[in-house]
């Protein structure tokens, strides 16, 4: 064991995954926080706790992560590279660890100008290939990324995104292969609808032999509505709709459109259920946590596994 | 070249509120090029200062000189007959030049007429674009020619990262992902192998201010006092 965190623990003994996400409030107060952790505590095997995303000011990722673990249910500690420099990051990695943080996700963040701030200094200073690295350095060996030994190194379960989707195509799994390279121990996609495109890279995944080597969590956003399909479509980078998915929400009753988002959703687990190189799925259902319950049931995946 | 932009008028009449007799010094290399601070812009910049000053009431004698490179005591020498005479001087070369300016004459205030933008290149005339950021570890022979450091708007490393909309960056369709070129080129080249490789954590070198002596040179006694 890595780090003996739920996730890693599930992971390791073969089950398929289901993890969650939380965004912490744009305020004080630790309510919201439980309020939306009492839809996911029992669903879900470890819930993201996102990192002022979308470069928007809110509750510090650890922060909320230690009421959700206070809640009984286990935090993914998101850290973006946008924000923190080398030292920030490592005092904070110390700091989650020893209050009972045991997965983190590293990811480079969304450029500041999409967010509240637009005219911040983004950080950078490291890039999610080389946080993954300084997180295993801790782990593995003890060390700092600057070479000196640290007093009981965090044992930490490396996460890290993937986006098949974005160009170039042919390229995508070879940075996976680069996240591997670096220490990652699992991975979590971009929301997939591009069901075709997906299973062409893990395809190219699997022959590389690279399932092997790291557990990937597959993606899911149900959409909520046609006008988020659209959205996601024409306004997110590195998102990938195909008109397939917007006409099927477009051809049931408006009062439906939702139901046939989490149905589509489910139908998507249940293939990623037998695809071979998926470890399990990453639901994002976002601002919808108290949907999380009724797309467990009908995605059968409960109830969660326990393991001591 | 070093590229400026010459700063908004109210600004510099702003910074030259309550001098009466300025020197306004051009400079003839980088910012002449880009057409932001060489002969031809210290002369517009003193017209319009002198109708400003004549319209609102508050004359000012501005002179104007432009020397071949700012940023070289060789050349700053031709100015030290005339400072003398003016209360203040105005400079219109990059921020280096302005600071060689202000080392020189510690008596005199110096302030700046342009705003020094990048290091970057002339797409045509009027039009120029960054393409460095002196980084001081130069990884071009990686990355296809192509500047990560400036290019990409995260300065990844090791990217594209997951925001590659089509070939442009997440920040902007006009602007094209860095690394999206990057590999592109490289493809081209048959050697994307050199970005298969991970590219370690930085060692930021442009946290201090830098010096450079190159091999066979050394700093000069008369220069150090
Ligand atoms: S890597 Fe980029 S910023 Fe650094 S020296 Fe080379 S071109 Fe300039
Ligand atoms: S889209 Fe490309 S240029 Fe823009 S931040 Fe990502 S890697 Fe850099």
């Amino acid at each position: 064991m890595k780090s003996g965190s739920n996730l890693e623990k599930i992971l390791k003994a073969g089950h398929f995954a289901f993890t969650g996400e939380l965004g912490p409030p744009r305020g004080t107060g630790a309510e919201e926080v439980r309020h939306k952790a009492s839809f996911l505590k029992g669903n879900v095997d470890a819930v993201n706790i996102t990192d002022n995303q979308t470069a928007v000011v809110r509750m510090s990722s650890w922060a909320a992560s230690l009421i959700v673990l206070q809640e009984g249910l286990e935090p993914n500690y998101q850290m973006v590279c946008r924000d923190r420099n080398r030292l920030a990051m490592q005092s904070d990695i110390l700091g989650a660890y020893t209050l009972g943080i045991r997965n983190m996700l590293c990811l480079s963040g969304d450029h500041q100008k999409f967010g509240d701030h637009p005219q911040a200094k983004g950080v950078f200073d490291i890039d999610s290939m080389q946080l993954i690295g300084m997180v295993k350095k801790m782990r593995d060996e003890g060390k700092f990324l600057g070479g000196t030994e640290i007093l009981n190194p965090p044992q930490i379960f490396i996460g890290a995104a993937a986006n098949p989707f974005a160009d170039p195509f042919e390229w995508r799994v070879h940075r996976l292969a680069k996240k591997i390279a670096s220490g990652v121990d699992f991975v979590q996609t971009q929301c997939i609808y591009n069901m075709e495109k997906f299973r062409a890279f893990i395809k190219q995944a699997n022959d590389m032999g690279l399932t092997e080597k790291v557990y990937i969590l597959a993606g899911v956003t149900p959409m909520k509505s046609v006008g988020m399909a659209k959205y996601m479509k024409s306004k997110v980078p590195g998102m990938d709709v195909p008109d397939d998915i917007i006409k099927r929400l477009q051809g049931v009753d408006k009062t439906k459109v939702a139901d046939e988002g989490i149905k589509i959703a489910c139908e998507q687990i249940e293939e990623f259920k037998e695809m071979k190189g998926v470890a399990g799925v990453h639901l994002m259902a976002i601002e919808w946590e108290h949907k999380v319950p009724e797309i467990a049931e009908r995605a059968k995946v409960l109830p969660r596994p326990v393991i001591d | 070249m070093i590229v400026a932009k010459r700063k908004p008028f109210d600004e510099i009449r702003q910074l030259l509120k309550g001098y009466k007799k300025v020197l306004n010094v051009g400079c003839g290399t980088c910012v002449a090029v880009c057409l932001a601070g060489g002969e031809k812009e210290v002369s517009v910049l003193n017209a319009e200062l002198d109708m400003a000053g004549k319209l609102d009431n508050t004359p000012i004698e501005i002179a104007g000189i432009t020397i071949e490179r700012q940023c070289d005591r060789e050349y700053l020498e031709a100015l030290d007959s005339k400072v003398g005479n003016y209360e203040a001087l105005l400079s219109m070369a990059c921020g280096a030049g302005i600071q060689f300016l202000a080392e020189r004459y510690p008596q005199i205030p110096v302030l700046p007429a342009v705003d020094t933008t990048f290091i970057g290149v002339n797409q045509a005339v009027g039009w120029y674009e960054e393409r460095c950021r002196s980084c001081s570890s130069c990884v071009l022979g990686h990355t296809g020619g192509i500047c990560p450091v400036t290019m990409c708007a995260k300065g990844l490393y090791n990217g594209p990262c997951g925001g590659t909309n089509k070939g442009s960056c997440e920040i902007d369709t006009n602007q094209p992902c860095a690394w999206y070129m990057i590999y592109e080129r490289l493809k081209g080249q048959g050697r994307l192998d050199c970005i298969l490789e991970i590219s370690p954590p930085n060692d930021w070198q442009n946290q201090i201010p830098r010096t450079v002596i190159q091999p066979g040179y050394s700093k000069p006694e008369a220069a150090a006092k």
